[in-house]
């Protein structure tokens, strides 16, 4: 499982880029959740979010999922064009299809690469 | 499936887990004099004789299929039925059958949703229609749910033309009861004549919907394509409850910009029974298909490459997306979207036309014959389909039991939802009515402006 040594991730398996203030879902999320069909953003710009409250809802073909966010802070930038390429959040969750950037994210209870890795492989037993 | 009933056995080992000796200590709470009273029936009788008794009560009503002549419409309307689509919904492939939970098994059934989907698009003029509501007032209450989820809750002012049918106002306020909607628009007491491009005055950035009727309550048609132009200017969404029979030969709202389309399919085939059941049509654009509630039918090919239907974009709903999802009901009317769809198969794009076109002929012959009698009068001048509200100064009740003493079933009593519409019947002809059949309804209804 893909695990971007630079990202800081959730137990509900959402990323977040300290660097640039970026979220979206990790490779485990979209692998689990197969093919996904749709994407809403549930925020704007200018709004402001909580870590570990709702950010956006997707739809694969036999699931629906909230997404989380992973850093609490003031939406700078949400990805308009997400909604209608939702196809990418398989087959890139940690570039293209970010989902907003915050300003001045701070983090809830996240996990480095190594331990986020960890607890994916302990969850496929 | 074979049913196991419980065994002797298995029922005790239930009853000492907990902890009763038999049965009838389950119903101790029930005081004993109530739990087995007397129920004094009276003697059994036999098939024939209950046959016969039964078929006496019926032959007490009185039906449109030859007792009664009928003007009555008010969203129900007597059109002919096709004695095909009576024998397609008997067949028990379709007439026993609940949507199976493992709905890929019944091919036939989704072949028959799709093709109802696909004729209620194409009627509509919209991209994607649903499996089918309960009936128009509950797909009309649909948009608004589809509303409240497009903006997320943001937008808390839904406006209600008052010319939508009282009952179908009546079951949105139902539905967004503890909603902390405001329902905007939704007056009796309201100019009637005024017109609908005048709603948007009522529509601000708080509004998520605007509802009208096509043709409206009183069966005149309007052309929304500015009004829905204006919504959409505020970022609302408009929806039109329209008459499927009138989408023959009128513009369709798609044509005009409408975001969702629904309404009720008993014109199409389905008779009037006792008011129901009926079956609710909805359509939206393809970019809210993921905001709509219920099932949805697609085509697709299968491992061997051949033609197949599947449910598709079940995520939306209940039973998977839950309280998150846009409505709590993902039923359909299977069976009475079935009968359309046999209806509208069996007349065609042509034959459908021909019937708006003989109810909007005779509706107008009816109007102008009315409009001639010494005292009454048509109320609204608009251009109208197949229905129009007739002022026949006096109380309907009184005229409506003059009309059935001549067999004749009169119109709709408008004074009942609209105040200022006192002593004004809603009077609906159909291709049923022969010029013979409206002739009579004009003649009994000069007797009564003399009396």
């Amino acid at each position: 499982m893909n695990a971007p040594a630079n990202l800081k991730y959730t137990k509900s398996d959402e990323w977040f880029d300290p660097a640039t203030g970026a979220m979206g879902i990790t490779d485990y999320a979209q692998s689990q959740l197969s093919d996904i069909v749709f994407v809403e953003l549930l925020v704007d710009e200018g709004d402001t979010v909580e870590a570990g409250k709702p950010i956006a809802s997707v739809e694969s073909v036999k699931a629906s999922a909230e997404i989380y966010a992973s850093a609490s802070g003031k939406v700078s930038a949400v990805n308009k064009g997400l909604s209608d390429k939702p196809e990418t959040l398989n087959s890139d969750p940690f570039g293209e299809a970010w989902m907003i950037k915050v300003e001045g994210g701070s983090t809830g209870d996240v996990m480095d690469s190594a331990a986020y890795e960890k607890y994916c492989e302990e969850r496929a037993h | 499936m074979t049913y196991i009933p419980i065994s002797p056995k298995e029922r005790d080992a239930m009853l000492s887990t907990i902890g009763v000796k038999s049965l009838d200590d389950l119903f101790d709470a029930i005081p004993a004099k109530h739990r087995f009273p007397k129920l004094d029936l009276p003697k059994a009788l036999t098939e024939m004789e209950a046959m016969q008794e039964l078929s006496d009560i019926a032959q007490a009503n009185e039906n449109v299929r030859g007792d009664l002549i009928s003007f009555l419409g008010a969203g129900m309307y007597n059109h002919y039925i096709p004695s095909a689509v009576d024998h397609m919904l008997r067949r028990g492939e379709f007439y026993t059958a609940y949507t199976p939970y493992q709905p890929e098994i019944s091919q036939g059934t989704l072949q028959a949703i799709f093709e109802y989907q696909s004729l209620m698009s194409a009627l509509t003029g919209m991209d994607v229609s649903n499996a089918s509501h309960y009936d128009g007032a509950t797909a009309t209450a649909e948009a608004v749910n589809l509303a409240y989820a497009q903006y997320r809750g943001k937008r808390k002012k839904v406006v209600v033309s008052p010319t939508l049918h009282p009952q179908y106002r009546a079951v949105i306020r139902t539905y967004t009861q503890g909603m902390e909607l405001e329902v905007a628009g939704d007056d009796a007491n309201t100019n009637l004549e005024s017109n609908p491009n005048e709603l948007i005055n009522l529509v601000d950035d708080n509004t998520s919907i605007v509802i009208v009727q096509y043709p409206d309550f009183f069966g005149r048609v309007y052309d929304y394509t500015k009004l829905i132009e204006a919504v959409h200017a505020k970022g609302a969404l408009v929806c039109v409850v329209a008459n499927p029979t009138a989408l023959a030969m009128y513009k369709t709202p798609g044509a005009m910009g409408a975001d969702i389309v629904v309404g009720d399919g008993q014109p199409l085939g389905i008779p009037m029974w006792y008011g129901g059941p009926s079956v609710g049509f909805f359509t939206t654009r393809k970019n809210m298909v993921h905001k709509m509630a219920g099932r949805l039918v697609g085509e697709t090919v299968d491992n061997r490459g051949q033609r197949s239907y599947v449910l598709t974009l079940t995520a939306r709903e209940q039973h998977i997306k839950r309280e998150r999802a846009t409505s709590n009901i993902c039923t359909n009317q299977g069976l009475i979207a079935l009968g359309t769809a046999v209806y509208l198969s069996l007349l065609g794009k042509t034959g459908l036309r021909q019937v708006a076109e003989l109810c909007y002929q005779k509706a107008h012959y009816a109007a102008k014959e009315l409009s001639k009698i010494e005292g009454m009068g048509l109320c609204f001048t608009e251009p109208f389909f197949h229905e129009f509200a007739l002022c026949v100064n006096r109380p309907v009740e009184e005229v409506n039991a003059h009309l059935l003493e001549h067999g004749i079933l009169g119109g709709y009593d408008l004074g009942q939802d609209y105040p200022a519409l006192k002593d004004h019947m809603l009077i609906a002809v159909t291709e049923m009515n022969s010029k013979e059949d409206i002739d009579a309804l004009v003649e009994v209804l000069s007797e009564v402006s003399h009396d």
